[in-house]
């Protein structure tokens, strides 16, 4: 079975759907706990040292969250590896332009593959930003993630580079959510305006939801 | 009318093609858009010239032999087949280009006629029903329920002219064969099938070189025959019900 779905372009975009779907429900989560920065240093301090211990004492320190990642990483491998063999088949597919042409479909589904590749440079970037602090702009410390949030948006590149993924993230999800049902099957003719509207809905609240964090420490709410 | 047409020449399956310019007067509104290049042809084979090969056949909108690409539409501004676009569609003066249904699985033969033949495979792959045949069957033996029977009319309206193809960004076949799948899936007579069809027809359309459907719209835009995108979810919603079937068998 696992080799009928992958060897098959239904299938892959099976795969594609269900791991993007997996880390859309983790951006809600991401998002909400992200606007606990609201509420001051020592309320998302404490968020993010619970991340750690969630699930003890069955749990160990830390397992939850790497359990989490681990679902992340494959979900993410597996959505850009068949996005990287279908868009090399659908290419392939249609090797010569026409010369009467014009841009045909919506924005965000013309800039579904550039918006992947955008948000995929994105998450290393973040990566290496606020866990491991590689690439941090101040003197990144574990365990002071609010300090570690206002310094990366206290630089005009931080909060271009996040805004501008953020602005992807929205018409990624905009086409994808909607394109995720269709290839799961659970569209059809009555549902296919309230999918619309959801995947709208989610577009503009994970956007919104987001931005306000670098928007926070901009206009200095957040410090 | 008089006319400017940018038009896709192209010798042979092998040779580089390129698009052409002609100029032809004393066009008809009435005429249909194919009628308007036999009227092309009929000057260029005066003049000695090879006429224009492009694919027609009963000239009613029914059989999808007719293509064309005309200003980057397949089948051109109106939502029908190309030999039912009437030249009132286009203006005076007007510069109109022309050119074949433009996927890796559909190679040029020459100048506006492509291969449509990986088609005709989908078919053979899974489109049919196994029945007996000889005289008709008593009509009231196997009873469909009406809004089965509208269904699976409305997506055997396919005519299979690839239009579908011509339009979409990746050269997928994903509504042609969605059509065909369902057309027989939600009818008693294909339930014998219906795990084999949408799993067979879907590896044979994969095998030909289609691309994969990103949900861009653009095939169910072009249809003459007005087949739905959600055609397409149906189909898999059958693909992936008969890969759960066929898994646990």
């Amino acid at each position: 079975m696992a080799r009928t779905v992958w060897d098959s372009t239904v299938g892959k975009k099976t795969v594609m759907a269900v791991s993007g779907l997996v880390m859309l429900l983790y951006l809600v989560a991401h998002m909400i706990g992200n606007l606990k920065i609201y509420f001051g240093a020592e309320e998302f301090n404490h968020y993010a040292h619970w991340l750690r211990t969630v699930g003890e004492p069955f749990m160990h320190y830390e397992w939850t969250l790497w359990l989490i990642r681990v679902v992340l990483v494959i979900a993410v491998v597996a959505h850009a590896v068949s996005a990287y063999q279908l868009s090399r088949r659908d290419i392939k597919a249609r090797p010569s332009k026409y010369v009467h042409s014009r841009p045909r479909s919506s924005y965000a589904t013309r800039t579904m593959r550039w918006g992947g590749i955008i948000l995929g440079l994105f998450i290393v970037w973040h990566l290496l930003d606020l866990t491991t602090g590689t690439v941090h702009s101040g003197g990144f410390e574990t365990g002071k993630p609010y300090q570690n949030v206002v310094d990366t948006f206290s630089t005009w590149y931080g909060n271009v580079i996040y805004i501008v993924a953020m602005l992807a993230l929205g018409l990624h999800i905009r086409h994808g959510f909607w394109s995720a049902a269709q290839t799961l099957g659970a569209g059809s003719r009555t549902r296919d305006r309230a999918l619309k509207t959801t995947a709208n809905v989610l577009a503009l609240l994970l956007t919104i939801g987001f931005v306000a964090v670098p928007v926070g420490v901009m206009t200095g709410v957040v410090s | 009318m008089k006319l400017t047409l940018r038009v896709w020449r192209q010798k042979n399956a092998d040779a580089d093609g390129a698009m052409s310019t002609y100029e032809v007067d004393k066009i008809s509104s009435d005429m249909s858009f194919l009628e308007m290049l036999d009227t092309l042809n009929e000057e260029l084979i005066l003049r000695g010239e090879d006429p224009v090969a492009f694919d027609h056949d009963c000239r009613e909108g029914i059989c999808g032999a007719c293509s064309l690409v005309i200003n980057g539409d397949a089948h051109g501004p109106e939502r029908t087949t190309t030999c039912q676009l009437h030249m009132r569609s286009f203006k005076d003066g007007d510069t109109i280009d022309v050119e074949p249904w433009r996927a890796a699985a559909f190679p040029v033969v020459k100048d506006l006629v492509v291969d449509r033949s990986a088609f005709d495979r989908i078919i053979q792959a899974g489109g049919y029903i196994t029945a007996p045949t000889g005289a008709a069957p008593e009509a009231h033996a196997t009873p469909v329920p009406k809004p089965d029977a509208d269904l699976a009319f409305e997506h055997a309206e396919c005519i299979g002219c690839g239009a579908c193809v011509a339009a979409c960004p990746n050269g997928a076949a994903m509504l042609f064969t969605s059509a065909k799948v369902n057309h027989l899936n939600v009818l008693p007579q294909g339930a014998p099938e219906r795990e084999t069809r949408v799993l067979d027809m879907v590896e044979q359309m994969d095998a030909e070189g289609f691309g994969g459907c990103t949900l861009t719209g653009e095939c169910a835009t072009a249809c003459p025959k007005g087949i739905p995108l959600v055609s397409i979810t149906s189909m898999n919603r059958e693909w992936l019900r008969a890969t759960r079937k066929v898994a646990k068998k």
